[in-house]
This record gives C-alpha cells, sequence and structure tokens, in this order.
C-alpha cells in the first residue's frame, strides 16, 4: 500500500503543478480548452490524493509497523478510533489530511460554483492545485507520510496519552478545516484581481466559504479550549500559547471580513479592505501553520521540530508577495462607489468594530512574534506570556464587546439623534441596572464587572431588536409570537442569525469574565479526610478523600483516586480523577509507553465547575495529593459554542425563508427603494 | 431444561462481567473500603510521580500570584504555578517553587523574590517582560496603533462631513415591487424602527 501511496501523491503532485500552470495561462490566453482541462484536473487531483489518504489509513489499521509513521503514533492496543484519528496526529499525516480536504474543497468549489462565476473558476482552479501542489511536495521531499523503517518493529510506539481523548479527535480536524477552506475565499479573491472582475460577484462566490471557514474555525478554536479543560488538567482553557494565537488569528479577520463585506455590498466601500483582509486571513492561516512546524516559537502544540518549517516560510513570503502585489496593481479599480457620511452611521460602526479586530489580531500577532524581535534588537530572550496579552488585549476586547451592541442599532448612512435615543434607551438602562446590581452585590473586579455591564448592554439590543421585529411582523400579519419570531428569522437568516452569533460572544464574555473568580487549593489527604473550600456564589463544598483504587482498561493501568463531594452539608455524589500509566507489551511484558497522564474529575453546573486533579500518592500509599478548583461560569462558554454554531447555521441556511431554497431574491431593493423615494431618514 | 435467557438479562449479565473485567484490581492491593486507614498501592509506579504533603505555602495566594508571574524553566511556556499544578508531573516547578517559598520566607517580597529570579535566571524567568525600554514597543504599540487609527478615521469622517454638509442620496436599486408592496414595507420599517 506505501508503493500506491508514494504513487498516488506523485500523481497528485504532478497534476496539481500541470494545473497551476495551465490554469494561469490557459484562462489568460483564453484557451476554453484548457481551462476546461484544468477543472477536470483538480477532481483528478482530489482522486489521487483520496488513495494516498487509503494506503495511510489501511497502514495504520493492519498496525503495517514497517511504515515509520504508524509506528511512531500507534500500537497494537490502541483503541481503533484513536488508530483512526493517528492519520493528522503527527506532522506527516496532518500534512497529507490538509492536502486531501484541501483537494475536497477545491473540487466543492468547481462543482458548486454558479455559472455565473465561470469566469473565475480556472484562476480558483489554478490557486487551489498550486497550494496543493506546495503540500504534497512538503510531503514529497521533507515529511513523507510513506517512509518505511529499516526494520518491522513488533508493535509501535502509541499515541500521546493527551491525544487520547474525543476531543482530540474532533479538534484538530475542524482546525485544519477552519484553515483549509480559507484557501477558496483567497481564490476567488486571488481570481477576481486576476480577471479584473471586481464587482462583488466574487464576493457573493464566497460568502459560504468564508462563513464555513470562520464557523468551523470557531468550533475548531472551542474544541480546542474544552480540550485544555477536560484533560490538561490546569484548570483554564487559553494559556496565550503561539500555536492558539496562530489560530485565533485568522479566526479575527475573517470575522472582520464577515462585518466589513456587508458594507461593500451594501454601499460599494472596503473594496480594498476586504481584498486585503481575504489575501491577509490567507496569510495568517500559513502563518499559523508555519509556527506548528517550524518550531521557531516555543510552544506546548507544536509538532516535533523539523525542516518543513523553511518550505512554511518560503510558501508564506512568495504567496505574500504574489497576493499583496496583485491587489497593488489593481489599486486603481478598486476605487470606492461611495464615501462614509456621518461617524454616527453603521458603516463607522463597522468600520471602528474591522480595526478593533484588526487591532487585536495586530496585538496578537505582536506578542507573538515579539520574543523573537527581541532577541533580534536587545539580543535577549523574553517571554511574553499571558499577563502580556491580558493587559494588552483585554481592553482592546471590551471595546469590541460594546460595539457588538452599538453596531446593529444604528442606521446606515447616518443616524439622527432620535433614531440614537430610540435605539439606546433600553438596552443603556438595562445595562446601567446591571452595574447597580453588580456593585451592590459586593463585586469590585473591575475587568469583571465592565464585561458583566457590556454584555448586559448588548443583551439588551439583541432583545430590543427581536422584540421588535416581532411586535412588527404581529401588527402586519396577526402572527402568534412563536411564528412571528420563526418567520422572523426565517426571512432574514443573516441578520437574525448574526444576532444569535453575538449572543454566543456576549456568552463568550460572561464566561470568561467568570475566572476572575476561581478558586483552588491544594491538600493531601488521608482516606476519610476532607477539606472545604468557599464558592465564589457562596457554597461550601467539601471533599472527602475515598481512596485510590488501581485497575487495568485496555491499554492502560489507572490509578483512580476517589473523592466524595457535599455542598453545604448535601451529598452531591463522587467524582473521580485518574493517573493512566499507558503500557505496550514487549516478550509479554507490559512497558510503560509515556510518563502517566492525568484525567481530570469535572462536575460541570451553571454556576460553577467543581475541578478536582489527583496530583499523586505520598509514599505509595492511599494518601493522596490534590488540586481542587471552582471554576465559576465555565459551562457557559462551552453553551457559546452550540450558540454560536446555531447562528452560523442560521446565517448560512440556504433558500431566503419563502419556502423555495436557492431562489434569487433581489436584496434589499425594496428597503433602498422605499429609502430614497420618500426620502425619509432610516 | 433451563429457562432461555431473555435479552434484559443478557445484557445485564453482559454489563455486569464487563465492570468485573475492567475494573479488576492489581495483585497486591490493599482492599480499603473504612475511612482513615491508608493502604499501600499495588503499583506506584503507575500512579505518577511521588507526592511529598502540601504545606501551607502552597495555598498562600500571595504566593500563588508571584509564581503565575514567573516562568517554568521546563521548556512548557507555562507559569511557574500553573506548571506546577497542571498534572503534577514537572520536575523543574517544585524546584522553582521550593525556591521561590525560600525567598519568601527569607523576607522577601514579591518583587524582590521576582528580581532575584531574574538575577538567577534571566529576563525571560518572567511571564510578561518588564514595561521598561525596547519592551515599551511591545506593550504601547498595539494600543497606539489602534488609538492612533482610530483618531485619524474619526479625523477623516468629521472633515469630510463638515465639507458634504448635506448628504447625499444613494441610488437606489430599481424595485421589482408595486406600490402598494413597497408603501407596506415602508410602514412595516417604520414600525420596527419605533
Amino acid at each position: 500500500m506505501t508503493l500506491l501511496g508514494q504513487f498516488a501523491l506523485w500523481a497528485a503532485f504532478l497534476l496539481a503543478l500541470w494545473c497551476a500552470v495551465v490554469g494561469f495561462s490557459g484562462r489568460w490566453r483564453g484557451r476554453p480548452d484548457l481551462t476546461t482541462a484544468v477543472t477536470r484536473a483538480v477532481y483528478g487531483i482530489c482522486a489521487a490524493l483520496l488513495v494516498a489518504a487509503a494506503s495511510l489509513w489501511k497502514g495504520l489499521l493492519t498496525h503495517d509497523f514497517n511504515i515509520e509513521y504508524v509506528w511512531a503514533y500507534t500500537s497494537r492496543n490502541l483503541p481503533t478510533y484513536y488508530v483512526v484519528s493517528a492519520f493528522w496526529a503527527g506532522q506527516k499525516g496532518s500534512l497529507l489530511f490538509w492536502a486531501v480536504v484541501l483537494s475536497i474543497f477545491a473540487s466543492a468549489a468547481q462543482l458548486l460554483s454558479s455559472r455565473r462565476h465561470a469566469a473565475l473558476l480556472p484562476y480558483v482552479a489554478a490557486v487551489t492545485s498550486a497550494v496543493v501542489a506546495f503540500f504534497v511536495s512538503v510531503m514529497l521531499f521533507a515529511a513523507n507520510p510513506f517512509a518505511r523503517m529499516a526494520v518491522t518493529p513488533l508493535d509501535g510506539r502509541g499515541l500521546n496519552p493527551q491525544l487520547q481523548n474525543v476531543g482530540m479527535t474532533i479538534h484538530p480536524p475542524m482546525l485544519y478545516l477552519g484553515y483549509i477552506s480559507i484557501t477558496i475565499p483567497f481564490a476567488f479573491a486571488v481570481a477576481a484581481l486576476l480577471s479584473r472582475k471586481l464587482d462583488t460577484g466574487w464576493i457573493h462566490a464566497i460568502r459560504k466559504w468564508t462563513l464555513v471557514s470562520w464557523l468551523v474555525l470557531g468550533v475548531g478554536i472551542s474544541l480546542g479550549m474544552w480540550w485544555a479543560f477536560v484533560e490538561l488538567g490546569w484548570g483554564g482553557y487559553w494559556a496565550w500559547d503561539p500555536v492558539e494565537n496562530a489560530s485565533l488569528l485568522p479566526w479575527l479577520t475573517m470575522t472582520a471580513f464577515l462585518h466589513s463585506v456587508m458594507i461593500q455590498e451594501k454601499r460599494g466601500m472596503l473594496k480594498r479592505w476586504n481584498l486585503g483582509l481575504i489575501v491577509g486571513t490567507f496569510m495568517l492561516s500559513i502563518f499559523g501553520t508555519f509556527i506548528t512546524r517550524s518550531g521557531v516559537i516555543a510552544s506546548v502544540h507544536s509538532f516535533t521540530q523539523s525542516n518543513v518549517g523553511y518550505f512554511f516560510l518560503a510558501f508564506l513570503v512568495i504567496a505574500g508577495v504574489f497576493g499583496f502585489t496583485l491587489l497593488y496593481t489593481r489599486w486603481p479599480l478598486l476605487k470606492p462607489e461611495v464615501h462614509l457620511e456621518s461617524v454616527a452611521s453603521r458603516e463607522a460602526a463597522f468600520l471602528f468594530n474591522n480595526l478593533l479586530f484588526v487591532g487585536i489580531a495586530f496585538s496578537v500577532l505582536w506578542g507573538t512574534l515579539f520574543p523573537i524581535l527581541s532577541e533580534l534588537v536587545r539580543g535577549t530572550k523574553i517571554t511574553v506570556g499571558p499577563p502580556f496579552f491580558n493587559r494588552v488585549n483585554v481592553p482592546l476586547g471590551l471595546l469590541l464587546l460594546a460595539l457588538t451592541g452599538v453596531g446593529p442599532l444604528i442606521a446606515w448612512r447616518r443616524a439622527s439623534p432620535a433614531n440614537l435615543r430610540r435605539q439606546f434607551t433600553w438596552p443603556v438602562g438595562g445595562a446601567v441596572l446591571v452595574l447597580a446590581a453588580l456593585l451592590g452585590s459586593g463585586m469590585r473586579d473591575f475587568y469583571a464587572i465592565l464585561s458583566f455591564t457590556l454584555a448586559a448592554f448588548v443583551a439588551g439590543t439583541i432583545i430590543q431588536e427581536f422584540f421588535r421585529g416581532v411586535r412588527a411582523r404581529r401588527r402586519m400579519h396577526g402572527e402568534s409570537v412563536p411564528i412571528a419570531l420563526g418567520r422572523l428569522i426565517a426571512r432574514n437568516r443573516r441578520r437574525y442569525g448574526g444576532y444569535m452569533v453575538h449572543v454566543a460572544i456576549l456568552i463568550y464574555a460572561v464566561g470568561f469574565a467568570g475566572m476572575a473568580f476561581k478558586r483552588e487549593r491544594e491538600a493531601t489527604l488521608k482516606p476519610g479526610q476532607s477539606i472545604d473550600i468557599a464558592s465564589p456564589f457562596g457554597y461550601t463544598y467539601r471533599f472527602t478523600h475515598v481512596g485510590i483504587s488501581q485497575y487495568q482498561v485496555l491499554n492502560r493501568i489507572v490509578s483512580a483516586a476517589t473523592v466524595q463531594v457535599a455542598r453545604d452539608g448535601r451529598p452531591e455524589g463522587v467524582m473521580t480523577s485518574e493517573k493512566r500509566q499507558h503500557f505496550t507489551v514487549e516478550n509479554g511484558e507490559k512497558v510503560p509507553s509515556f510518563e502517566p497522564s492525568t484525567e481530570v474529575a469535572i462536575r460541570s453546573g451553571l454556576r460553577e465547575d467543581v475541578y478536582i486533579v489527583f496530583a499523586g500518592p505520598v509514599n505509595g500509599t492511599e494518601e493522596a495529593v490534590y488540586r481542587f478548583t471552582i471554576n465559576p461560569l465555565v459551562w457557559w462558554i462551552w453553551f457559546g459554542g452550540f450558540v454560536l454554531v446555531f447562528g452560523g447555521i442560521v446565517t448560512m441556511w440556504p433558500g431566503d425563508g419563502t419556502g423555495a431554497p436557492g431562489r434569487a431574491r433581489p436584496a434589499q431593493a425594496g428597503y433602498d427603494v422605499a429609502l430614497v423615494n420618500t426620502g425619509a431618514e432610516p | 431444561m433451563s429457562a432461555p435467557i431473555d435479552r434484559r438479562r443478557f445484557l445485564a449479565g453482559g454489563a455486569a462481567l464487563a465492570v468485573l473485567g475492567l475494573s479488576r484490581p492489581l495483585a497486591g492491593q490493599s482492599q480499603l473500603p473504612g475511612a482513615g486507614a491508608t493502604g499501600s498501592l499495588g503499583d506506584p509506579a503507575a500512579a505518577g510521580r511521588p507526592q511529598t504533603p502540601t504545606s501551607t505555602g502552597d495555598n498562600d495566594l500571595a504566593i500563588q500570584a508571584l509564581e503565575k508571574r514567573l516562568r517554568c524553566t521546563c521548556g512548557c511556556t507555562l507559569d511557574v504555578y500553573t506548571c506546577r499544578t497542571t498534572d503534577f508531573s514537572c520536575t523543574y516547578s517544585p524546584q522553582l517553587h521550593r525556591e521561590v517559598m525560600q525567598l519568601w520566607n527569607s523576607g522577601m517580597n514579591a518583587q524582590q523574590v521576582i528580581d532575584t529570579f531574574v538575577t538567577r535566571y534571566g529576563e525571560q524567568a518572567l511571564m510578561a517582560p518588564k514595561p521598561q525600554g525596547f519592551n515599551l514597543a511591545g506593550y504601547l504599540l498595539p494600543g497606539t496603533l489602534v488609538a492612533g487609527a482610530g483618531a485619524v478615521m474619526l479625523w477623516i469622517l468629521t472633515r469630510r462631513r463638515a465639507i458634504a454638509g448635506v448628504p447625499v442620496a444613494v441610488p437606489g436599486v430599481p424595485a421589482d415591487a408595486t406600490a402598494e408592496e413597497l408603501e407596506r414595507l415602508r410602514q412595516a420599517l417604520a414600525e420596527s424602527d419605533q
């Protein structure tokens, strides 16, 4: 199978190279025969890479330890679902995963794009093929997943225990999907620039793609946070690690794009900015890959250091020079159709929102690269950790949260004082009430108070929008509240789906603010001994150590430390945190394969999560050292993730809500005409 | 002849067997249902690194805050406190914790402990660089750029407004709607705006 895999990789590489060259030249020279061939070749590349993927999966599932990758990431006693997920657990396999998924997306882009964008498709094929060719070349020349070993070992090394978690079977592919799918909007942007078709056509062509990328990347980031919380055992979910930052960067710029593109669609402004954002987002996705795989910046999430970093650095530079040079050459064609008229307008609010998104992205990038810069300038190594990022980004983030509420309420073009009063009275009033309640309850943490108050303000603006929409429908059509709400959302999915995403963001903000009230304590307990911890919500938890039991499960020896939990004297059940010693079997003997890993015990609730880490035994006895943590409001972060997905799906759902999916509708036409005809101010 | 086993019994039996099989105690492990007694583990090496009993300083909030400002030297990129208590497997952070405790108990305040760490391990012992000299660029540049760009945008917008004076009507897109529909839409918009 490795021969077949190798052959498939070479076939994909040569086909992708041909496709990239002929795609550009065929379209350039106006040769329809060549452009048709290029489109078909995209499917051929996909087929070849699927064969390569199937070959690697077969090697993994049949425990072919002669393949170095299979030996390095699996073992005979590894559960099958982790054997399957080992495909993307290592550097080489994840490169193949990346190339396969990109080729699938490239094929989908050719297959699903409307014929209205046919002129762009050959260039799209050329760009996606060039990116595929790059990834396959990295595999062929630096990180071959089919590399063989000189001797076939009897068993493999096994998968890192921290990757043996259900979150890790989903989180990396989701992140990859997010990163990879950014290539399609980039390809359309380049196609629009090359073909000089710089109207809103390319934007319509990529609308769904950008939403999918943004959503999938957001889900990937959220899953990563969840995995860090449940698996790593430090009681947090975001450490501002360079690799975490790298995943956040394209998400931030893409979020900026999703807002600013609305201005281009409605007002014909920000064309240059939007193209720049798409090119920049693609660059950041490659930058993230470079950070993860080069080892240039220390990270707990990095792959093993290897020379693939140089490939990515070179590609990053080439793609950047190509993209921005192209943008520069088309600069005069991208003049705005109108200019901003007022600071008090939705366009201005979106513009400031974009400034903040890009500002946060810059500060995260700046902080991530600052250690390298400092070493270059001063020759001194420094660390830039959470204290730096929190100090710089929290104020910007809170400002952005405020704009999340302001933006949707201000009228397009120019808002009158009456409009502002009408829109903001209730939300601001609600926020002031919440502020008073927080201060009255004795809360004194500045950032937490500000977060909760702004979240209340944003919630007020969204509730008001839904309330007014439902009321208008009820008056016009006499509908019941649920039907009016359902139809309100269905008839304008993009707007109300967007509001749902805003709800998700404010839920995230509330969850993040909860960390300010975290309580943690270490304790050494003998069986029967207990410790009391007061939670920020006023409960008193009593943790009683029951004992430690040891047993064998699948590929590991488990040491399970059990704790009885009571809240305000009422029993809440038992919680068990584990140490797991994974092993492989050599000559009938169990040989430890990794350092013992920790499984955290978590009891999740709306108010707080109880989080117990079994540190280890004292002197080999049942006397155990624990860390007990009360994490307030963490559940809300995961719930925010669900709301984000729901809102994203509503936004992307096809059709116009009238029961005719896919029917083209002259969006907002009546709205504009009514405003212009009546001279009414919105 | 024995009665046939129904599906519920069969599944219950299977589940019980699975539980017994999966949770088989290792040979030599003490059976300790009672509270208070402390038995020995059958395989202590499988239960993680041996731990020393917790000391008062481990739960001192001032020490925790201090250790959150110091970086662990194991290469994990975490601070001393987080690395030490993440899964209690690091061998560097407990030693750094002991150093902190020693300095603290010798009468040093938090800043003096931090300064001592910088002297011993260099500036990279800090989780965030000191806001001085070149590092100030790290702290101030993002905020300055955002504030500067925001100020420029505001200036341009207010200047443009002053020059434009009167708002310009935007050319509308021809609507595929009747006059009656447009009127209904106008009313709906006015209502939703109220």
